[in-house]
């Protein structure tokens, strides 16, 4: 157990040390037990948030092998692998739970989230540890979880991602896989809400001096929001799970009709179950899921963009409201993936759905607007940031074309929604997501990936991307059903698959660039420096990879960019009300042992 | 703490007015009571800041002009290690195990969790590690 003094104090000439044990600059990897137990009773939340990552891009590497079965398979029409249907439903249905819930949740809010949000907002560390580490461990073992289905007899889910009833139900779902499946999704249920309320908690209560709530990175921001959306939606998942599980093993008739009669009235409807209960229950998670999946990442690109253009970030607060907003709205849309069920009440689902194009379109408005006149450096981070432009855009275009209930009923169902989503989720959580991850790589691990070995990976993930996806809006608009394994060879559609197969296979092509970059990063290591990018928020204040209990020293804090004032004390900033650039004391200059390195390229285009 | 509050506060207030307006055009039981839920999550904790922000002011971390040795003394304590979360994660994970293959895998899971709870908790009243 250790005492943390707040470290600004010894920025300021206080003298005073801020870890009072004498292992505070030996860097987290030196602290406390070494080797596997250090990965396994650490609650640091750098060690947790690496765990995090890594385990989420196994996950994200076994999901992506998954997906070139689906395309190999679907490459001719009758099945080039001969999968079974049992096998394709399998496939289909792991590759989506894992990407979803084992990968891009995960390695957003667990992962980067974890590393970051504590060095970004001053903080020794998050606000419950212990916790933090349960959280992992509970997101470990969902996963396993999840993955021992496919050794049990009756193999891993079938029922789709949604597992809706009657087909998840015993009659048509037997067997251990789609139990494992179930409680898979409990454990890492309460693994997201314990680390949702540890970011806010965090977030709330551990900010340095100064860094007020309207100070804070915009990936922080976007952080509490996701929090706030993870504590409303992932109780209601756990919720429905749970009803779902004594539906199958104890008898209770919550989603089904079977069986349910009113003694001596045999025709009459009685009390008991509604399937469409669990769509109501599952989409109420799941629409602000997918915000919860794509907030994350509008936060990695707006650190990013700002950082590469050499700009201060173009409408602050605009962007915090926008992101407010999008939470809000997301939230009271969850029936519009209900649609075609005629339960619902399609005005109110779609004008809320349609509104949420209004803040997407300001933070698209404030991204460019970041950009414009900037002197835009094209390394990896940014190449991957300005991919998720055009992938989000496509995607956000064609949302709003499926919040219209008549397109809506016209392509529920098809290709078109599976290239909408794709599009959605593959330009927020993967091109965002290794954004972010080429972007605070040097932060982590205090050497650099190679910048020519990432481009490579961004051109073909780029290319293989629409390649991929833009067929499958024709093939869905031409009506080809989503979820199945054969498909007839007189309509045209074979052609438009295979060029969806190539494109899959190069996105694969570029994820192995990925491993090898690791490899090369690790055997040849360029070192990193503490800020290479000549970044600006507070996480590129401290060393390259952060020390336990992450500062020994804190700059004044009198923007929302606090490294960048104190390594360009003399370049002009942004105001945020009267005390922004300094005063008596916080007068902007780097601390003695403040890192004040600054080593990237280009200056500060001058605002205003 | 009056951003957060003020935040929390608008969550529940603006879920209680979409839940008034999805009731009243649509008489739907789930999304109806889902979103009051909402406005719950909000406005509980909402308050419950709200009134800490107005017994405490401002905090160091609340003031755009707050000097850095405002934030003087001891942050917190925090464990450098700790083996109990994952003693706790895998007794939870045997617990809803035994659900799918047989409910003898609870007696090994309860027993893990109940020590590691209680290992837990002794570790974080004495400090150290125990």
């Amino acid at each position: 157990m250790t005492d943390v003094v707040n470290p600004a104090l010894a920025g300021t000439g206080t003298g005073l040390p801020h870890v009072t044990d004498d292992h505070a600059e030996t860097g987290h990897e030196a602290h406390g037990p070494t080797g596997i137990l250090k990965w396994l009773t650490s609650t640091d939340h750098k060690v947790i948030g690496l765990s995090y990552m890594i385990t989420s891009l196994v996950m994200f590497y076994l999901a992506g092998i998954m997906a070139l079965v689906i395309r190999a398979q679907l490459a001719t029409p009758g099945g080039a692998l001969n999968l079974s249907f049992a096998q394709y439903n399998t496939l289909f249905t792991m590759h989506g739970s894992l990407m979803l819930y084992l990968f891009a949740g995960p390695f957003a809010f667990g992962g980067l989230a974890n590393y970051i949000v504590p060095l970004q907002v001053g903080a020794p560390d998050m606000a419950f540890p212990r916790l933090n580490a349960l959280s992992y461990w509970l997101y470990l073992t969902g996963s396993i979880t999840m993955m021992l289905g496919f050794v049990t007899a009756s193999g891993a889910a079938q029922f789709g991602w949604v597992a809706y009833p009657p087909l998840s139900n015993a009659a048509n779902s037997p067997g251990a896989g789609a139990d494992l499946w179930i409680m898979a999704l409990v454990l890492t249920g309460f693994s997201a809400i314990f680390t949702g309320v540890n970011l806010v908690s965090t977030i709330f209560y551990l900010r340095a001096p100064g860094m007020t709530m309207f100070r804070m990175p915009i990936f922080t921001w976007n952080m509490l929001v996701t929090a706030i959306l993870i504590l409303i939606a992932f109780p209601v998942l756990t919720g429905a799970l749970v009803m779902l599980f004594c539906d199958r093993h104890f008898g209770t008739h919550i989603y089904t009709v079977a069986g349910c009669h009113i003694a001596g009235h045999p025709g009459l409807p009685a009390a008991c179950g509604v399937p469409v209960l669990y769509q109501h229950l599952f989409w109420f998670f799941g629409h602000p899921e997918v915000y919860i999946l794509a907030l994350p990442f509008f936060g990695i690109v707006t650190e990013v963009i700002p950082v590469f253009s050499r700009k201060p970030v173009f409408g602050y607060k605009g962007m915090v409201f926008a992101t407010l907003s999008i939470a809000a709205l997301s939230t009271g849309v969850w029936a519009h993936h209900m649609f075609t069920t005629g339960v619902v009440l399609l005005p109110f689902f779609s004008l809320l759905s349609l509104l949420i194009a209004v803040p997407t379109g300001i933070k698209f408005f404030n991204w460019i607007g970041t950009m414009w006149g900037g002197q835009i450096l094209f390394n990896t981070p940014m190449l991957f940031s300005l991919g998720f432009l055009f992938a989000f855009l496509m995607g956000g275009v064609t949302g709003v074309m499926l919040a219209s209930p008549p397109i809506d009923f016209f392509t529920h169902d098809t290709y078109f929604v599976v290239a909408h989503f794709h599009q959605v989720l593959f330009g927020t959580a993967v091109f965002a997501g290794f954004a972010g991850l080429y972007y605070w790589y040097p932060k982590m691990f205090g050497r650099m990936l190679r910048d020519g070995l990432g481009k490579w990976h961004f051109w073909l993930t780029f290319i293989g991307f629409w390649l991929t996806f833009m067929p499958q809006y024709y093939v869905g608009l031409q009506g080809m059903p989503r979820r199945v394994a054969v498909y007839p060879s007189n309509l045209g559609w074979e052609v438009w698959n295979q060029l969806s197969t190539v494109g899959a296979f190069m996105i694969g092509l570029g994820f192995f660039l990925l491993l090898v970059n690791f490899v090369v990063s690790w055997r040849n290591p360029i070192p990193a420096g503490d800020n290479p990018w000549d970044a600006q928020t507070l996480e590129w204040y401290t060393t390259s990879p952060p020390p336990h209990h992450n500062y020994t020293h804190l700059p004044p804090i009198r923007s929302e960019r606090p490294t960048w004032d104190a390594n360009h004390p003399d370049a002009r900033t942004i105001r945020h009300g009267p005390h922004a650039n300094g005063n008596a004391k916080g007068n902007g200059k780097p601390p003695p042992g403040g890192n004040g390195s600054s080593g990237g390229a280009g200056d500060e285009v001058p605002v205003g | 703490m009056k951003t957060e509050s003020v935040l929390l506060l608008a969550i529940g207030l603006i879920f209680g007015m979409v839940a008034v307006v999805y009731w009243a055009f649509s008489y739907e039981d789930a999304g109806f009571l889902l979103l009051i839920g909402t406005c719950f999550l909000g406005l509980l904790p909402g308050l419950y800041y709200y009134y800490w922000y107005r017994r405490t002011g401002a905090r160091p971390e609340d003031r755009d002009d707050a000097e850095i040795a405002d934030g003087a003394g001891v942050v917190d304590a925090f464990p450098d290690s700790s083996i109990w979360p994952f003693l706790i994660g895998m007794g939870a994970f045997l617990c809803l195990l035994a659900f799918v293959f047989g409910y003898w895998l609870a007696f090994p899971g309860i027993a893990l969790v109940v020590s590691a709870v209680t290992g837990a908790t002794a570790e974080s009243r004495r400090g150290g590690n125990v």
